[in-house]
């Protein structure tokens, strides 16, 4: 079977690969173009640790089908930082103790960085419902809900 | 944070300082076992059992092994043969079926291919032809006088008399004391209650993952996730009928365990079929054989009564507890007795727990295994106790809480604990007296764990500029490589963001054991202050050679060599000049620490949670939760705080929404996330955690181990909460909607007996 090719945008970087028609636009990340950030804790789109945003919308990477991402801009974890500086989310997840295994952080900072995109300014409440399609196992939520809010509070300010 | 007891001031030892393996976690740099690929790697898939019980007739590889891209295929005929008295024989079979399988998704053979698609076609086409045998689901079918029997071999231990025939009962375990008559005799108030629960998924979000790499020398090289790769060592090497030595596991980082990780899945398969391909083999699992053929924690039916006098004095207590542990003798029956009465002073009791094995998936352990069932039991009785008697439920546990001294279960005395401090911190705080809106209730409940030490070793290596690198076998789940950091920077006095925490792999820093039972802060940190003591010696005698001193006239002080002798001044000397001079004062400045550790003080936790529960359709919705907890002393507290609350997260889903569902055939219906639904947040509150410190007097900064006490008392503060907010008891795990509803529509009185 010929291998599809792909042309897209990631992380402000044009960027190509070959897939296979049936490969998950996750595996193609992983495997084809080496961007091991997102994770694949289940594979049907219920854990969220596979988290990217494409074209603007937040999305499981496990969901879609590597060559829908043709022509395609696509944010990943590995784009969140600039250069020498974190993105304020990842620097309160470390202050705040937000992660403790550390393997669905990246997908929570991706649905963090996207709820705050559209809702800059959300209450806890929005902000549990914003990352409720990610799982965490290991901190009940607190400490990243509280590492939220104060990213929310270092962005606005800035 | 509530500090109980005078402790001394540190500098580092309380703070909390940015993770050192936190940059890595939130770039997405870190190096996860499935993020690992090696050149020329093969992929690994296993052909997992349809079926819960049957005998394997032939296992036919022929057309998987001439199909395109396929390397290896592997079998039970592969491993050597293991007996049953060998003690890794359940771990082998388990690992890869041999004559039975026992339970469906238990492997059976496994394909190695260039592509992860061919290797899925080739486990596909293998033929097993099975025998299906009737399988056993329950434990009153596993107990039941006609039951087929599991194993051939099993003879129930600690039978009385000795059984003379096989059954699915593996072992049974006896605690006593006192006189249960003359106890009971002594009751004003007795409670008899039954209860049952479900067995329920770790639920780590990183699937089991691994990368094999056997050479033609016979040596292989492993890197996998685990929580504990001297484990992994030892465990593949049994397997395979291997020599330790040819064995190297590298641990990858760990993307949760909860006690899951404690044994292994993969690892020889992968090995196996490395060497059988001769090139690495990478075996990752789906999330769906993370569900079939991992984990578990057993499911239990518990029978429990306890007497009272009047005053609220527990006077005697009888309980008879079964746990089933999957397909093979689990610990579950063990650690049941040994925790169900030991928070409370009881001077008459009696334990008898019973392990049962059915065709399930084997059970693993699962944080503090085995006591949240059964605090689930005896906390709920306590608060009927409390309500007949009209005692506070924090004073009648207050006037029954073990102390310092008490008789353990087992007999042993109690050391220092922190119980009392922990019922008093949550009857302080300000949740305790909030008032409650409509359809809203509270619950408390307790819970003890009581901790393990065993063997681990620590590497100090001071480098060149002063700088430390401070290497432990202990991966790190929740955030103890910053604790190890922590300790030696008090030590030693260095900064602790020079101080650079490594988990070293099985040949690069000595033997050390799992992360489990609470161990690593206290255990491997113990080792990680003796590695830096007999550091500071060696700093003492490198400065007092540089100062042309003795070295009983040069002390230790805040990261540098002080002259004290009465010869004069001499210029302190830090660390940083020591190091530089290393060369001529002895060579390089490295010092190990390797020990047994004793004396894990036990830890107890107190909660109190309040639920809103919807007359209509039976959700209960927690509205606000505060967890107190004894750590003996937080060296990082925000890391304690997170075991406390991702406890106490793990907990709430435990009692209303986590179980296994199987169907008739022993086939189990929701192996998704999306099926067996764990919390998210947007299920639950903030989760107030209260770090009560009572030192612990075996440990030099006195840690407590804090990683499993917080999953212990949600399940009954749940209950409590429910029936305080709707006058139903439940008693029958998970009290989901439909179990609430049923109980308030067929109430107002009791479910469950």
């Amino acid at each position: 079977m010929s291998r599809v090719h792909v042309t897209c945008t990631i992380n402000g970087d044009p960027a190509e690969f070959l897939c296979d028609g049936g490969q998950t636009l996750l595996d193609a990340l992983r495997d084809e173009v080496g961007l091991t950030g997102a994770k694949e804790g289940c594979g049907t789109g219920d854990c969220g640790a596979c988290s990217i945003v494409m074209d603007g919308r937040l999305l499981c990477s496990c969901l879609a089908l590597a060559p829908e991402a043709d022509g395609a801009i696509i944010s990943t974890v590995e784009g969140l930082a600039g250069g020498d500086d974190l993105h304020p989310l990842q620097q309160c997840f470390l202050e705040g103790a937000a992660l403790q295994c550390g393997v669905c952080t990246p997908g929570f900072l991706v649905a963090a960085k996207a709820l705050l995109d559209r809702n800059p300014d959300p209450t806890e409440t929005e902000i549990r419902y914003g990352l409720a399609g990610n799982l965490c196992r290991c901190t009940g939520y607190d400490k990243i809900v509280r590492a939220v809010q104060a990213a929310a509070q270092t962005i606005n300010e800035s | 944070m509530t500090v109980t007891e005078p402790k001394p001031r540190y500098k580092y030892v309380g703070t909390r300082p940015v993770r050192h393996d936190g940059l890595e976690k939130v770039t997405g740099r870190a190096r996860f076992a499935a993020d690992l690929n090696m050149s020329g790697q093969l992929h690994g898939i296993v052909v997992r059992s349809p079926h819960a019980h049957a005998r394997i007739v032939s296992v036919d590889t022929s057309e998987a092994e001439a199909m395109a891209g396929v390397k290896a295929v592997i079998t039970g005929d592969d491993f050597p043969a293991v007996a049953p008295s060998d003690r890794n024989y359940d771990m082998c079979i388990n690992v890869m079926a041999r004559d039975k399988v026992f339970y469906e998704g238990h492997a059976v053979a496994a394909v190695a291919a260039t592509t992860r698609d061919q290797a899925r076609a080739a486990a596909a086409a293998v033929e097993v032809a099975y025998d299906v045998l009737p399988a056993v689901l329950t434990i009153d079918e596993a107990l039941a006088p006609d039951a087929p029997v599991l194993h051939d071999h099993m003879l129930t231990a600690g039978a009385d008399p000795p059984a003379e025939e096989p059954s699915n009962v593996s072992d049974i375990t006896r605690f006593a004391a006192g006189d249960l008559d003359e106890g009971f005799a002594k009751a004003d108030l007795v409670i008899e209650r039954e209860f049952t629960t479900q067995p329920v998924h770790q639920g780590y979000i990183e699937p089991h993952a691994c990368v094999a790499d056997t050479g033609q020398d016979g040596q292989a090289t492993i890197w996998c996730s685990s929580q504990g790769h001297f484990n992994v060592r030892s465990s593949t090497a049994a397997m395979l009928g291997w020599e330790n030595t040819r064995v190297r596991v590298i641990p990858a980082e760990i993307g949760g365990g909860f006690g899951g990780k404690t044994t292994i899945y993969l690892e020889p398969l992968a090995v196996a079929l490395s060497a059988k391909a001769g090139r690495p083999v990478k075996m990752v699992m789906s999330r769906d054989e993370v569900f079939r053929a991992t984990g578990p924690a057993p499911g239990t039916k518990l029978r429990i009564k306890l007497g009272a006098d009047s005053d609220g004095n527990l006077v005697a207590g009888d309980a008879y507890l079964i746990y089933s542990g999957g397909a093979y003798a689990g610990p579950g029956g063990l650690l049941g007795a040994m925790t169900v009465f030991e928070s409370y002073k009881i001077p008459h009791f009696n334990i008898e727990s019973l392990n049962v094995v059915v065709n399930t998936a084997r059970s693993a352990a699962y944080r503090a295994p085995a006591a949240p069932l059964t605090a689930f039991a005896v906390e709920t009785i306590l608060d009927e106790i409390a309500t007949e008697l009209g005692i506070d439920p924090i004073d009648l546990r207050l006037r029954n809480a073990v102390t310092e001294g008490d008789p353990s279960t087992m007999g042993f005395p109690l050391a220092r604990v922190g119980f009392e401090e922990c019922l008093e911190a949550v009857r302080d705080h300000p949740h305790y007296a909030a008032p409650l809106g409509p359809n809203q209730g509270r619950g408390v409940a307790a819970g003890y764990w009581f901790n393990i030490g065993e063997s681990s070793t620590a590497t100090v290596n001071l480098n060149e500029d002063g700088t430390a690198t401070v290497v432990t076998g202990s991966p790190d789940i929740g955030g103890s490589r910053a604790s190890m950091a922590l300790m030696a920077a008090e030590e030693l006095g260095i900064d602790v963001y020079d101080i650079r925490p490594v988990v070293g792999d099985t040949e690069s820093v000595g033997f050390t054991d799992t992360t489990e039972g609470s161990r690593a802060t206290f255990a491997t940190g113990m080792a990680v202050v003796e590695a830096c003591r007999k550091m500071v010696v060696e700093l003492r005698g490198r400065a007092a050679k540089m100062m042309g001193v003795d070295i009983d006239d040069v002390d230790w002080v805040d990261g540098q060599a002080v002259y004290t002798g009465s010869d004069g001044e001499k210029d302190p000397l830090p660390v940083a000049a020591i190091c530089a001079k290393a060369k001529r004062t002895g060579g390089p400045l490295a010092a190990t620490g390797s020990l047994e550790a004793h004396g894990a003080g036990p830890g107890f936790a107190v909660h109190v949670c309040d639920v809103e529960v919807d007359p209509e359709t039976g959700v209960v919705r927690v509205v606000r939760y505060t967890a107190s907890q004894d750590a003996g002393t937080a060296i990082h507290p925000s890391y304690v705080e997170g075991q406390i609350q991702g406890g106490v997260a793990q907990g709430i889903g435990w009692a209303l929404n986590e179980e296994y569902i199987y169907d008739s055939d022993g086939v189990m219906e929701n192996p998704s996330f999306l099926d067996y639904r764990v919390p998210v947040a947007s299920d639950l509150p903030m989760i107030d955690a209260i770090i009560v410190e009572v030192p612990n007097p075996a440990h030099p900064y006195g840690v407590r181990g804090v990683g499993e006490t917080g999953i212990v008392p949600p399940i009954p503060a749940m209950a409590n909460a429910i029936h305080n907010a709707t006058g139903c008891r439940l008693r029958d795990l998970p009290m989901s909607p439909i179990r609430v509803l049923d109980a308030i529509t067929s109430n107002g009185g009791s479910n469950g007996s």
